[in-house]
């Protein structure tokens, strides 16, 4: 719209001199500089300085409620964190868990999605009841499957073992090291799979109707039509749920503290980094882990973005 | 005494309840025990539920007031009735008039300001205080404050403070970092006083009277360079729960007094009670957080092991009975422990002890009042005895512990120390103990008779050596150094080899402590 408007005057008003277009161009980009400048500022104010903030307080000492003065201490805090086996150890928990969760969800996703998608009866109440797990608070779902998953009383170790004999003892699901991240991730995918199908729903009610019918025509089968027309139409709405849930994944922070408070082997990330700027008090570090998370998560935006332009050309 | 045998067990029967007062008067006739302390016995069997005492029927007339002031300690106390000295008659024609319990503790009845006008000039004005969160705390909280504001008029908004302490602990300081005034009372844990003090209000002036009554102990540790920055209002230490009738059914007349004791009590009991497939021998608290650190301070010390960090702030950790006793720990995990101990806080040792599917458990005093509540399934089907030790070594109790503290930035400091005047005043404590076992934090509550009746446990646990956290030596670092030490206990009852682990917390706690 914009670009029409400035190339229509001089052509058809080619007798005002170039100044009063300089001035006109002039004063609407220094209208837009004005509306822009609250936006920016709260941008600047609440992204911006922080970020800054962090990574300063990454190249010192500081701690919170000390009586320690302050000292920049260089890359200190960076050289720990490369030799930091707990942190590495996070990273590898994360990345695990987002991996599990992220395709569990896009797969159940999509075939929630398809479902409430088709024609039946109770399509409305059907896609409310749904969004349910979604709606609930993270804390209370976690807090919840916790119960469920007691080694003692749990309702999960009571049907396999009392009800359906399947298991001849209880099962300790968030106590034992090889079972805890399936039983979180498990949590993760019942509590977010409706945001994905909810992501990819609105990607398939923009697919035209006239495309199956042709399909349908030419006499394309259902499989046919579901890999040629409905995934490649949903390719955009399939990535921006991937991103989403990836990056969503990728700071994952309250089912872990709910079900695994503070043990070692179970450490997110943004666990650690909680446990390092919260409970620790210690900035400085906290504050150099919080930078090294933010370059991690930056790759995978970086990724996700490129692969989307990629998309689009 | 000759029957020392008999009469422990007469007196566990009328504990527990399985005795009617009768029979227990006619069982103490036969033992040939002197009147006051078949009185004492009698009291007992009143029961410990700390509703009001019903009268029983039939021949056996005693009153519970002569019961109840005639009670072991016999030691004077102010509710003590002057009619019915320990060695006078305890006979049950004592006189009923001016009887103590004509004092009853009602859970849901706090007792009432004692000196209300202090507190009525700061009518109208609001505090938020930082209560308790752990079992009935809430409960009692809610009930104390609204006592509070009604003999007073100082409103109270209870906010039931994290249950983690190492996150409580990182809550409040987030508050004095920003100075804030939305907290004005708060409970501190006894290890924090240290570290807390610049931000906390100076009450040697103001309570400067009430201080005197608590045990001197408690309130040193409260004070930081001459500022008494909190006031003592309950103690605690963890101790070893233990079902009475359970040991009997498996032919144990006494509580195990070391680890390997208990491991052969909790086998056995534990096979013998197959039919319940839930049924675990011992639970505890074993989940990464600060309760962990107490359970295995407990262990380490009590096998030899020290401290952690020795009172001159060198790390004792790595040590071989150190690493002994946590291997042996880590063999009770899934064996007489059930597998997911290593997820338990205290509530949820609670929950399967009290439930009856367990025969010992590592725990706070304050389960002992929720165990013998009127719904409890196991009430007066337990006891409470020191925590077991390697053989040689002394019993060792963690010490715990709650304070009350007004924050250095509030803006009712006046109204928030009354509200402290009444908290940690005796009659609060006294109700509180009564009521909720909180052990009190000064001699005057400790020795009255409702008291020791309602907690009997106290007078067994005398020479458990009381063992700190290392928070002194730890400073402002307390929070690391004890999430390490968690943490690595943690990993090796999952199933880690102890000496590993030791090693490492022993060298990121060396780091931290510089």
């Amino acid at each position: 719209m914009n670009g029409t408007v400035t190339t229509d005057i001089p052509k058809k008003a080619p007798k005002v001199e170039p100044g009063r277009i300089r001035t006109l161009r002039g004063s609407q980009t220094r209208t837009a500089w004005l509306l822009l400048i609250p936006t920016l500022l709260v941008v600047a104010l609440v992204a911006l300085v922080p970020l800054v903030q962090t990574v300063w307080y990454s190249f010192t000492d500081e701690r919170l409620a000390s009586l320690q003065p302050t000292n920049f201490v260089g890359l200190d805090n960076y050289r720990f964190l490369i030799k930091d086996a707990a942190f590495r150890h996070s990273i590898w928990v994360t990345f695990e868990f987002s991996i599990i969760t992220v395709i569990f969800e896009f797969l159940l996703g999509i075939v929630v999605a398809l479902v409430v998608n088709s024609h039946f009866k109770g399509r409305g109440p059907m896609r409310a009841a749904m969004l349910v797990p979604w709606a609930i608070p993270t804390v209370i779902s976690a807090q919840m499957w916790k119960w469920m998953y007691s080694g003692t009383y749990g309702v999960f170790n009571d049907l396999l073992v009392n009800k359906l004999h399947i298991l001849d003892h209880n099962v300790a699901w968030i106590s034992q090291p090889n079972t805890s991240l399936p039983a979180v991730a498990a949590v993760d995918i019942w509590k977010t799979t409706p945001f994905v199908a909810l992501l990819l729903l609105a990607g398939l009610q923009v697919i035209p109707n006239d495309v199956y019918e042709a399909a349908t025509v030419d006499g394309a089968n259902a499989i046919q039509q579901f890999f040629r027309i409905t995934l490649p139409l949903l390719r955009p709405a399939i990535l921006v749920a991937l991103i989403f849930r990836t990056l969503d994944a990728l700071r994952v922070f309250d089912v872990f503290f709910v079900m695994f408070s503070s043990r070692a082997s179970t450490q997110t990330m943004a666990i650690y980094d909680q446990q390092n700027l919260v409970s620790f008090s210690d900035v400085g570090y906290g504050s150099a882990i919080s930078v090294a998370i933010f370059v991690i998560i930056g790759i995978f935006v970086v990724a996700y973005v490129t692969a989307l332009r990629v998309e689009r050309t | 005494m000759p029957h020392d045998e008999r009469f422990q067990e007469l007196a566990r029967s009328a504990l527990s309840g399985r005795l009617s007062r009768r029979d227990v008067l006619r069982r103490a006739a036969v033992l040939g025990l002197s009147a006051p302390v078949i009185a004492a016995l009698l009291a007992a069997c009143g029961g410990s539920s700390n509703k009001t005492p019903t009268t029983s029927s039939g021949s056996t007339s005693t009153s519970e007031s002569t019961s109840a002031s005639t009670s072991p300690s016999g030691s004077a106390s102010p509710m003590a009735s002057p009619a019915s000295s320990p060695e006078a008659s305890p006979s049950a024609e004592a006189s009923p008039s001016g009887s103590p319990m004509a004092m009853t503790f009602d859970p849901k009845v706090a007792p009432p300001v004692p000196d209300p006008s202090k507190g009525k000039q700061f009518s109208g004005q609001k505090i938020t205080y930082y209560g308790d969160s752990v079992g009935a705390g809430n409960d009692f909280d809610k009930v104390l404050a609204a006592q509070f504001t009604k003999d007073t008029g100082i409103e109270i908004n209870i906010v039931p403070k994290p249950q983690d302490s190492t996150q409580n602990f990182a809550t409040y300081q987030r508050f004095f970092q920003g100075k804030s005034s939305d907290v004005d009372v708060m409970m501190l844990d006894v290890i924090w006083p240290g570290s807390l003090a610049p931000h906390l209000v100076d009450l040697s002036q103001a309570l400067a009277d009430e201080a005197k009554l608590h045990y001197d102990t408690i309130i040193q540790n409260n004070t930081v360079d001459g500022k008494l920055v909190a006031m003592p209002w309950f103690g605690d230490f963890g101790m070893l729960y233990y079902r009475t009738d359970l040991l009997e059914k498996y032919g144990y007349d006494k509580p195990p007094t070391t680890w390997d004791e208990l491991q052969d009590m909790a086998t056995k009991i534990k096979d013998g009670e197959k039919s319940n497939a839930s049924f675990t021998g011992f639970v505890f608290q074993g989940d990464a957080y600060e309760g962990l650190t107490c359970d295995a301070l407990e262990w380490i010390a009590s096998a030899g092991g020290g401290t952690i960090v020795d009172e001159n702030g060198k790390v004792t950790v790595n040590n071989d009975k150190a690493i002994g006793m946590l291997n042996k720990a880590k063999g009770w995990v899934g064996n007489i422990s059930p597998r997911d101990v290593t997820s338990f806080q205290e509530e949820d040792a609670r929950n399967v002890f009290q439930g009856g599917n367990a025969a010992f458990m590592r725990n706070w005093p304050y389960a002992y009042a929720e165990g013998n509540s009127s719904d409890s399934p196991i009430k007066g089907k337990f006891d409470v005895a020191p925590l077991p030790a390697a053989g040689g070594e002394k019993h060792y109790g963690t010490v715990g512990g709650w304070q009350l503290g007004v924050s250095q930035y509030s803006k009712s400091k006046e109204a928030s120390i009354e509200f402290i005047r009444y908290m940690t005043s005796p009659e609060v404590e006294t109700w509180r103990a009564v009521v909720g076992s909180y052990v009190p934090t000064m001699e005057k509550v400790a020795s009255d008779p409702a008291v020791v009746k309602a907690m009997p446990f106290l007078e067994n646990l005398q020479d458990v050596v009381r063992v700190t956290r290392p928070s002194g030596p730890a400073g402002e670092n307390y929070n690391q150094v004890s999430t390490y030490f968690f943490q690595g206990v943690n990993k090796i009852l999952n199933g880690e080899d102890a000496s590993g682990v030791v090693q490492q917390i022993q060298q990121q706690i060396e780091r931290v402590m510089g």
